[in-house]
């Protein structure tokens, strides 16, 4: 499917004096998706947000948005609205004048009828109804987040920009508001572009994930494919949690790669190109792609285990062998009773299909 | 101790400074104002109301102070407010704290030196000469009520950079880019955000200039030269000069009333102005 983009950045670097806040940026927003910055903070995410909305300049490069190079065009002449980190809401306004205040700077300025009933719609979108009279002080903080989400809406942006929108909420109103945030985006059809360093949020949510590193696009994907087909040793472990093992290529044996282990032993694993004979690699293999099986399991490595921490709908067990060093096997609950109840310092088998590992090159 | 009696005992010092250095002295200046002049000054009990009936023979010291001290607060709202925006917005980090210790250095010498630099400065020898090189006239600048004016805005500024200052540093920055992402220009955004949320500092500012002014005498002393004189160049005359102690206290009092009305009229504004927020009418 080829859809519009709606957005654009290329080879956009950002500097601050001697600092590189964003470095060479590709990226292409389709028109109606929702697509995430995912990154620790200081990796360029909030500076590629603020070069949308024009609060930061590029020093190199260009940002189209709808198709118009929007270099030096400042915030109020773009079509884009923002969500704010700690909302920025107008301590001097209520709820209503808050809502209205973009369309109140519209130039002719529309009849103050119409935008009272714009401002009603928006409230109601964001089930606020009836609270347009009360001074922001007066709301709680999944309040105030809703106001500040519906003055952004209300002014139908081409895309609509989320600065770490949740940050400030407690966990399950968070939860509920990244449901209610996904549905009306959905509903309203607008892109959404937002920027959280919380994983969970940007897989939950998105359509796209975009992973930045020191300034630069790590990798852009669907959350599954950050998952399972991560390109460097970074996305993987950022994007969930795996195990990394140190090796070295041996050769390929069809679309696969055969590799050692720093004590000789061999892996089987999947990878995104052809490798050559003695790359250094690091073999990422997720937790729950180790099954535990008793000592002795054909293709079984023995392994000793070291911890053994329940966490409820799974256990995890950390395991020990000269050969592979230290390795995270996660259980998920009920799946085997045998590999439930093991005890620290017992003599397992760990296993994992063929191909379960994934050869990422040293980074 | 119960936390009545502790609250009691912590606001003791404060209410009997109040008590002994406000509200006595005040009833004290009611009282005298209805008294008679004692034949060597000073003051003899009775009840007359000729102290008030006589106010209009001092209505040129009131009507001064009535239009000076409004017009110097506005003068210095309208120099400071440039200048406390320019210092919490638009300077940069690194000078601000230069520039505002700037700000306040004429304050470390004292105000009837200042005020006396002003004498050479307006006076013949000063700016009316360099006038008057360049052909355009000899204008009289001393002892006018320009000449104050001058005085009160150089020497009240800081009182008004300040207020105005906290308030707009205190303005999150993120409200002004909020306001700039929903469309609005620069201008506007200062108009419907930033000017408003500063009202606490200008009132601030305004009242603390204001109420200082109406008592001014020094300045008007100094630049004015007895040409130019406020109720408090009478109060100075009538009390330490002709010893009309009741005549003086008449004065004063009145003042006090002027100022209250003034005062009241001006937080009522400015609690309208600002849609009824009351950290700006509280100051």
């Amino acid at each position: 499917m080829d859809v519009q983009p709606i957005a654009e950045l290329r080879a956009v670097t950002k500097r601050y004096g001697l600092v590189t806040a964003a470095r060479g940026l590709n990226l292409t927003i389709r028109q109606g998706e929702f697509l995430s910055f995912l990154g620790p903070s200081g990796c360029g995410k909030t500076t590629a947000l603020r070069m949308l909305a024009g609060f930061e300049q590029a020093t190199e490069g260009e940002v189209l948005i709808d198709g118009r190079v929007v270099n030096g065009v400042p915030p109020h002449l773009r079509p884009v609205n923002m969500v704010f980190q700690q909302y920025a809401l107008f301590p001097h306004m209520n709820v209503a004048r808050n809502v209205g205040y973009g369309l109140d700077q519209r130039r002719p300025r529309p009849p103050a009828a119409e935008i009272a009933q714009e401002v009603g719609r928006a409230l109601q979108m964001v089930r606020l109804a009836g609270f347009g009279d009360r001074r922001i002080w007066e709301m709680s903080g999944g309040q105030q987040q809703r106001v500040a989400l519906a003055r952004a809406i209300v002014n139908r942006p081409k895309i609509l920009l989320l600065d770490e929108p949740m940050a400030a909420l407690d966990k399950k109103l968070r939860h509920d508001m990244q449901i209610e945030l996904k549905s009306l985006q959905r509903e309203l059809g607008i892109t959404f572009v937002l920027v959280t360093h919380d994983q969970e949020e940007a897989l939950s949510m998105s359509d796209r994930v975009c992973i930045m590193n020191q300034g630069q696009i790590a990798q852009i994907g669907t959350p599954e494919d950050l998952y399972d087909r991560p390109q460097s040793r970074y996305v993987a472990d950022f994007v969930g949690r795996s195990n990394f093992i140190p090796s070295r290529v041996v050769g390929m044996a069809g679309d696969r790669v055969r590799a050692r282990g720093p004590q000789g032993l061999a892996f089987t694993a999947r990878t995104p190109g052809p490798l050559a004979a003695g790359t250094e690699i690091v073999l990422s293999l997720r937790p729950e792609d180790v099954r535990i099986a008793p000592l002795g399991a054909p293709d079984g490595h023995p392994m000793r285990i070291t911890h053994r921490i329940f966490l409820g709908e799974h256990t995890e067990y950390h395991l020990s062998s000269v050969a592979i060093g230290h390795l995270v096997a996660v259980v998920p609950r009920g799946a085997d009773a045998a590999a439930h109840d093991l005890e620290v310092g017992a003599e397992v088998a760990a296993l994992w299909r063929d191909g379960g590992p994934l050869a990422l090159t040293k980074d | 101790m119960r936390p009545a009696l502790r609250t009691t005992l912590f606001l003791a010092p404060a209410t009997a400074w109040l008590l002994f250095m406000l509200v006595l002295p005040l009833l004290v200046v009611v009282l005298f104002s209805f008294g008679e002049r004692g034949a060597a000054g000073g003051y003899v009990p009775a009840f007359t109301l000729d102290n008030y009936a006589n106010l209009s023979a001092r209505w040129t010291a009131f009507r001064n102070t009535i239009l000076l001290a409004p017009l110097g607060t506005v003068l210095c709202l309208l120099i400071a407010y440039p200048l406390a925006y320019h210092l919490a917005i638009k300077a940069d980090p690194r000078w601000r704290t230069i520039l505002l210790i700037l700000v306040i250095v004429p304050f470390w010498t004292s105000i009837l030196i200042r005020s006396y630099a002003w004498i050479q400065i307006l006076g013949g020898n000063g700016l009316p000469r360099l006038i008057a090189e360049l052909g355009l006239g000899r204008p009289r600048l001393i002892n006018t009520p320009f000449a104050v004016l001058v005085g009160i805005v150089y020497g009240y500024l800081p009182l008004m950079v300040f207020p105005i200052h906290v308030a707009l540093e205190k303005i999150d920055r993120r409200l002004l880019e909020a306001s700039a992402d929903l469309g609005s220009p620069p201008w506007r955004t200062f108009l419907q955000i930033t000017l408003p949320l500063s009202l606490a500092g200008v009132a601030t500012g305004s009242m603390l200039v204001f109420i200082l002014l109406m008592g001014e005498f020094l300045i008007p002393q100094i630049l004015g030269g007895g040409k130019v004189f406020f109720v408090g160049n009478a109060l100075v005359d009538l009390f330490l000069q002709s010893r009309n102690w009741p005549f003086g206290a008449a004065v004063a009092a009145t003042l006090v009333l002027v100022m209250l009305v003034t005062v009241t009229i001006y937080l009522r504004a400015m609690k309208r102005l600002s849609g009824g927020r009351d950290d700006v009418s509280m100051m």
